[in-house]
């Protein structure tokens, strides 16, 4: 589609269809048609209310990132709440522990649909160099994780690329949960395969 | 050392030869071993002569000796505030009996600290109100800082099987009209900063019972730190407090270089004591801040904020991190400040009192803000000793103890500053002190800054540090140095020790035996939030929930160091 309005730009589901738009002889758009699907994602990934869900220093560094400095609500996702009910984006930031993880499940339970889930930091990720007796190696143990934000602790930066990350994959239908709807597999996955 | 002999005769005169108490030679301390027979009756003697006075116990510890045939020791650490000296007791202990009487009855900050050992070492306290786990959770099993036990070891903790005071399930049949509940704060909760859990049951809207439940952020510090070598362990403590971490690392890296009899070079000293300085600033600043966040005012939080980032910028500057610094290294610093490090502080003095005057300005003479926390969470100044607070929170109870002052590390004698005491020990009291402990601390980062001369930031010594990388290319000897430092690493002669630092919170003490190899044999962390988290289901009683939510931010618990 050459030549297109870059102005009114809808998400593609699954990067497989274009959007389609009816023109005049002139080429301008007379209006757009678009599953009400996209729209919807378009609305959700700009809209992310964060459950922050701190254990330990990567909670500090989440605070930095919520502060006026980094200032997370430039990407839509300013309002931290702290009820499960009300949030649809897991943010585990620090580590988790034996102790600690059948709290994080039920709080990812208690999430309404659609969620998503953000591991902040090293711990989250792998257990970071805990490799110890009381340490959950990496929380995809227990929760599926969408994105994974290295860093002991990540940077307030790396963060803000974790969640605008998110908001690409919300878009393309990449995340656990638009997946297990459309019963698609994650990209790079071979189709098929054992 | 005179006053090391007073002191110790004047604790054999009620003990002679045979009688369970013998002093040990040398050491860092005064060190008597003690026969669990008559500890209890010593410890009274201890805390009650007005010649000793220990009035506040700093520590309890186990440490695991599988080669002997009295497997275990338990180690207590005493200090006495009014005349500023310290003592250890090591009360050994059999495997198969393996229990020590409980000093809960003497002193109250034994609660947690008997916990823990039993939890990490499975020796009973006779007599201990609540004895049962404390950091790892109900379905673990064994006991974690035991040598033979595998630190990898995991065990999964089902929901069902979480923790709840045995008094949260019993129907209470003699209430009045009120209806009671129990209700759950935590450990995931908008008001509890950190992994902190609490049990209260609730009269109408006041707290009439509760308990606190921590280990949510047990990481097994003292596990992994008995895997690395002794300067391996330095990213570890950096994520005890992690809100100053600088000041772990100093703390800690004090502690080895008193084993090893070094120092680090002048200049390291004096950046240390900046870094530290400037890091009890960040830590009290977001203390502050969350604290008036929690009772409602955000805007403090935004402005104390501002002033952390700026912080934040310098310690990047140095060690590349913004929070997890790991600058500090075992006799020196991992590397010199870069250029510009005085002016980004001088920056620093200039940019964060503005900042704390627009807080003061909005708070401090705030009707609600006074409202909401005079009088809320009091403690008597006896009470708080007895506890074992240190830190602030004693300060504002009235007791002027302060490390830097009592047992000066890092050259603090030399420096002109006042340690603020409160002494209505509220939480308004809590929260001046920490306003004006700001202020102390950006006077003598100043003094420091005058202070601060060019010269060499880590020891020449070659058994403790390596040589500077163009002395390896150029020298032979250096060289060898390099080559043995890397293949045979650091060790430590055998011994104890206690070193102790003036943390943001409190007294931040490293207890550590060293058997002489390239690992710690055993370092127990003594974390000044533990002593001052274990009051806090006692403070609440009597007040209402929301007071909790107020007390409990300016206790400024923080989990990483109170769970390890």
């Amino acid at each position: 589609m050459g030549g297109r309005d870059s102005r009114v730009s809808l998400p593609v589901y699954g990067g497989g269809a274009k959007e389609a738009a009816a023109r005049r002889p002139d080429g301008s758009h007379v209006f757009l048609t678009t599953k009400f699907n996209h729209l919807i994602d378009k609305a959700r990934k700009n809209s992310l209310w964060p459950f922050p869900f701190g254990t330990a220093c990567c909670a500090i560094e989440f605070m930095s990132v919520m502060m006026s400095h980094y200032d997370l609500s430039r990407f839509g996702a300013e309002v931290v709440r702290f009820s499960p009910r009300q949030s649809d984006l897991l943010l585990v930031a620090g580590t988790v522990t034996d102790k600690m993880a059948p709290v994080m499940v039920r709080i990812y339970e208690q999430m309404a649909e659609p969620k998503y889930v953000i591991s902040m930091g090293a711990c989250a990720c792998t257990g970071g160099f805990y490799r110890a007796y009381h340490v959950v190696q990496g929380i995809d143990e227990f929760v599926p994780v969408d994105v994974y934000v290295p860093g002991c602790p990540p940077t307030p930066e790396a963060l803000l690329q974790g969640v605008m990350r998110l908001q690409e994959m919300i878009e393309g239908g990449e995340t656990h949960y638009q997946l297990a709807l459309t019963g698609r597999r994650p990209k790079g996955e071979a189709h098929g395969a054992a | 050392m005179a006053q090391r002999e007073e002191l110790l005769a004047a604790i054999q005169r009620g003990y002679p030869e045979g009688a369970g108490v013998a002093v040990l030679p040398g050491g860092d301390l005064p060190t008597l071993r003690v026969e669990k027979r008559v500890l209890l009756s010593l410890a009274r003697r201890l805390k009650d002569d007005p010649a000793l006075d220990f009035k506040l116990l700093s520590d309890v510890c186990g440490v695991d000796y599988p080669g002997r045939e009295e497997r275990f020791e338990v180690v207590y650490h005493l200090y006495s505030v009014t005349h500023g000296h310290r003592i250890r007791l090591q009360v050994p202990v059999q495997e198969d009996d393996a229990s020590v009487p409980s000093v809960y009855g003497v002193w109250k900050a034994a609660d947690w600290f008997e916990r823990e050992a039993y939890d990490m070492f499975g020796i009973r306290f006779e007599g201990h109100p609540n004895l049962k786990r404390i950091l790892c959770h109900p379905s673990f099993q064994g006991h974690a800082l035991r040598k033979d036990y595998d630190p990898g070891q995991r065990w999964l903790l089902r929901e069902g099987e979480q923790d709840q005071p045995a008094w949260a399930s019993r129907r209470l049949e003699d209430e009045d009209h009120f209806e009671t509940q129990v209700l759950n704060l935590g450990p995931s909760h908008p008001a509890s900063h950190g992994t902190l859990r609490t049990v209260v049951r609730l009269d109408g809207e006041v707290i009439t019972d509760a308990e606190a439940e921590i280990g949510y952020l047990h990481r097994c510090f003292e596990k992994m730190a008995e895997q690395h070598t002794w300067n391996q362990v330095i990213p570890f403590t950096d994520r005890l407090n992690y809100c100053s971490s600088m000041m772990n690392g100093v703390g800690y890296a004090l502690a080895v270089e008193k084993m090893l009899g070094i120092e680090a070079p002048r200049r390291a000293q004096v950046i240390r004591l900046i870094l530290s300085e400037l890091s009890r600033i960040m830590d009290h600043l977001v203390d502050i801040g969350a604290n008036l966040n929690d009772v409602g005012a955000m805007t403090p939080f935004l402005y104390m904020y501002k002033a952390r980032e700026e912080i934040y910028s310098v310690l990047e500057a140095c060690a590349g991190g913004r929070l997890t610094v790991s600058y500090v290294r075992i006799g020196g610093l991992a590397n010199d400040t870069p250029a510009g490090f005085e002016d980004a502080v001088r920056y620093l003095l200039k940019r964060i009192p503005p900042l704390m005057a627009d807080m003061e300005k909005l708070i401090t003479q705030n009707l609600i803000f006074r409202q909401r926390t005079e009088r809320v969470g009091a403690m008597s100044p006896a009470d708080a000793l007895d506890w074992g607070w240190t830190g602030p929170c004693l300060r504002a109870c009235g007791v002027p103890y302060d490390v830097r002052k009592a047992q000066p590390y890092l050259g603090y004698e030399e420096y002109d500053f006042k340690i603020p005491v409160a002494h209505t020990g509220d939480t308004y009291a809590r929260f001046l002190v920490r306003v004006e402990e700001v202020r102390q601390s950006l006077a003598i980062v100043e003094q420091a800054l005058a202070r601060l001369e060019p010269g060499a930031v880590i020891t020449d010594n070659h058994l403790v540090a390596l040589p500077a990388k163009e002395k390896v290319y150029t020298e032979m000897e250096s060289l060898i140095w390099h080559f043995k430092w890397v293949m045979e690493g650091m060790k430590v002669p055998p011994g104890q020790v206690y070193g102790c630092t003036e943390g943001a919170n409190g007294e931040l003490g490293f207890y550590i035996v060293s058997d002489g190899g390239g690992k710690p044999y055993r370092i127990k962390v003594r974390p000044p939030c533990f002593a001052i988290f274990q009051a806090y289901p006692h403070m609440l009683k009597g007040h209402m929930v929301a007071d909790s939510v107020a007390i409990l931010a300016s206790l400024n618990v923080i989990a990483g160091e109170l769970d390890r």
